[in-house]
């Protein structure tokens, strides 16, 4: 069976991948599986500079899910391309790169940086991570502002650029209409859920940052609802993501329309 | 359910089995504890790094357990044994009643045991116990809640010591960075699933 999809130019031979921060730059898993085995592989976050990260505890284990905040810990956009990309290359599996920041001229730096990296063969713009003061979530509640970073970093990029949408909006498809206008090639849907949990014996936010991202099979509902309404208004390719965990829930996300 | 992060109590090559010793604690444990005989679980590992004990041959050494933290320290007192070191182990607990392994620590190397409310041998903290023998070691290892290890760290700071240090988890595999700790490395940092969670004393901030 032919399970190879098109993906805003790019050709891949399946269409299951990682989603950015749950497989770090790669190495860790390929000691389990073969990594050519994967459609794609979406690399964590890269920032301009190395962020340390939120205190610790980061995660917690939720009805069907988790919460996370770890802060868009990475070794800065420099360091990946020096050390982390070059273990990549062994594989015949394109790399989609992760770009978070804290201002615009952040995003178009890293954006311009991972773009001319022969490794990478896709980017995905993160404006939607809930767990940093200043990680991009104003662009991605934003329409307009959502406009103007995707139309600047696709200035500044010659790969396929999709940009991963926040499902913490009340209006998800002006954000998709707005992105897309912009230049996008595709979008990545969704990103986690804003959440909170208290620790009963010490009767606080048991995540030291007090609320994370929700992701897991608590989520799938929401990311099939959004992608379906999404696919309503526009043609381009969607990643889906949000609590995959078993090949049934790969096919719902299929027939819906995107293509991870 | 994400996966339990639980250390290898002992094992025994030849007959392959692993021991593993938790406390029923919240709903993943409770799980386990309801696994019947014969069954089988689902197990990723080992992952990290254990106690190296390379080199540490004929010397004194102190080994400091609290709570769940003891579990890993027993195969580690028989490893230490086998290298011809003379062991001292501390154990404590909250209370007589969540005692467990007294009897094997004690059949391996001397042992005291200390509970925080006094109603099982010495009645206090490790650190005390500590502080009333007044021995000269070697070497320390350590494994416990963080506060406990914390105050081993600061009273044994002029002794080469290894700590087993614990946070909360989500891949085990260094992929997820859930589980950093500050260090004293170029990187500021270590993954405590994958670069330890055994760690020299001295490399990480607690
Ligand atoms: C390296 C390491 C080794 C450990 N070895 C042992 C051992 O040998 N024996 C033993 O009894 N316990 C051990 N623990 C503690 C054990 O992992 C927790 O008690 C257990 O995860 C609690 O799970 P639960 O489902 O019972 O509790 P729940 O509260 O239902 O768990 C909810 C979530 O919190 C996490 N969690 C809760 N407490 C802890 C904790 N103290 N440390 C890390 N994660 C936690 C759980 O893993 C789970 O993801 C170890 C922890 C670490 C990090
Ligand atoms: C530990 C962790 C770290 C994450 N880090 C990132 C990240 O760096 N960039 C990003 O765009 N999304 C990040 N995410 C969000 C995921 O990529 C994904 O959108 C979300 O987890 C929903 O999918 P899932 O339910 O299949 O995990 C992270 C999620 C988790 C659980
Ligand atoms: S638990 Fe994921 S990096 Fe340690």
């Amino acid at each position: 069976m032919n399970l190879s999809v098109q993906l805003g130019g790019l050709t891949l031979k399946n269409p299951v991948m990682p989603a950015s921060g749950c497989f770090g730059f790669g190495q860790e898993f390929s000691q389990f599986y073969d990594l050519n085995t994967l459609g794609a592989i979406v690399i964590k976050a890269a920032t301009g500079e190395a962020r340390f990260g939120n205190p610790t505890p980061r995660v917690a284990e939720t009805s069907s899910g988790m919460l996370n905040a770890i802060g868009l810990q990475n070794p800065g956009v420099d360091q990946i391309i020096k050390q982390e990309l070059p273990f990549l290359e062994q594989f015949d599996t394109p790399v989609i790169a992760n770009v978070a920041g804290s201002s615009e001229e952040e995003y178009v730096i890293v954006a311009e940086k991972l773009s001319k990296a022969s490794t990478v063969k896709a980017l995905e713009l993160n404006i939607s991570c809930p767990n940093v003061k200043e990680g991009g979530i104003q662009f991605g509640t934003d329409p307009e502002l959502a406009y103007q970073l995707t139309n600047k970093v696709k200035n500044v990029s010659s790969k396929p650029l999709f940009v991963k949408l926040s499902p913490n909006v009340t209006n998800i498809v002006s954000m998709a209409k707005a992105v897309e206008e912009a230049g996008a090639d595709g979008l990545s849907m969704i990103n986690t859920l804003t959440g909170m949990k208290i620790d009963l014996k010490t009767r606080k936010p048991l995540i030291a940052n007090e609320t994370g991202g929700l992701s897991g099979p608590a989520i799938k509902p929401i990311a099939i609802r959004m992608i379906h309404q999404v696919r309503q208004v526009s043609n381009i390719p969607i990643i889906g993501m949000g609590g995959i965990t078993t090949s049934e829930d790969v096919l719902e996300f299929y027939w819906q329309g995107p293509t991870q | 359910m994400l996966r339990r992060p639980i250390s290898i109590a002992d094992y025994d090559k030849q007959i392959n089995q692993l021991t593993i010793i938790y406390k029923v604690f919240g709903e993943g444990t409770d799980w386990l504890a309801r696994q019947l005989p014969g069954g089988q679980i689902n197990v990723l590992g080992p992952l990290g790094n254990g106690f190296d004990l390379s080199g540490i041959q004929g010397q004194t050494v102190i080994v400091i357990g609290g709570g769940v933290g003891v579990p890993p320290l027993y195969n580690l007192v028989k490893q230490l044994n086998s290298q011809f070191n003379d062991v001292t182990a501390i154990l404590g607990y909250q209370s007589k009643v969540s005692i467990f392994y007294e009897k094997e620590f004690k059949d391996l190397t001397q042992t005291y045991i200390a509970t925080d409310d006094g109603t099982y041998g010495y009645d206090g903290l490790v650190t005390d116990v500590i502080r009333e023998l007044r021995f000269s070691y070697d070497h320390y290892f350590s494994c416990g809640p963080t506060g406990m290890l914390k105050a081993v760290q600061h009273q044994l700071s002029d002794i080469d010591g290894y700590i087993s240090i614990e946070e909360r988890m989500g891949c085990g595999v260094g992929a997820c960075f859930a589980c950093v700790c500050q260090a004293d490395n170029d990187k500021g940092y270590v993954k405590i699933c994958q670069d330890g969670p055994v760690f020299h004393a001295k490399e990480v901030t607690l």
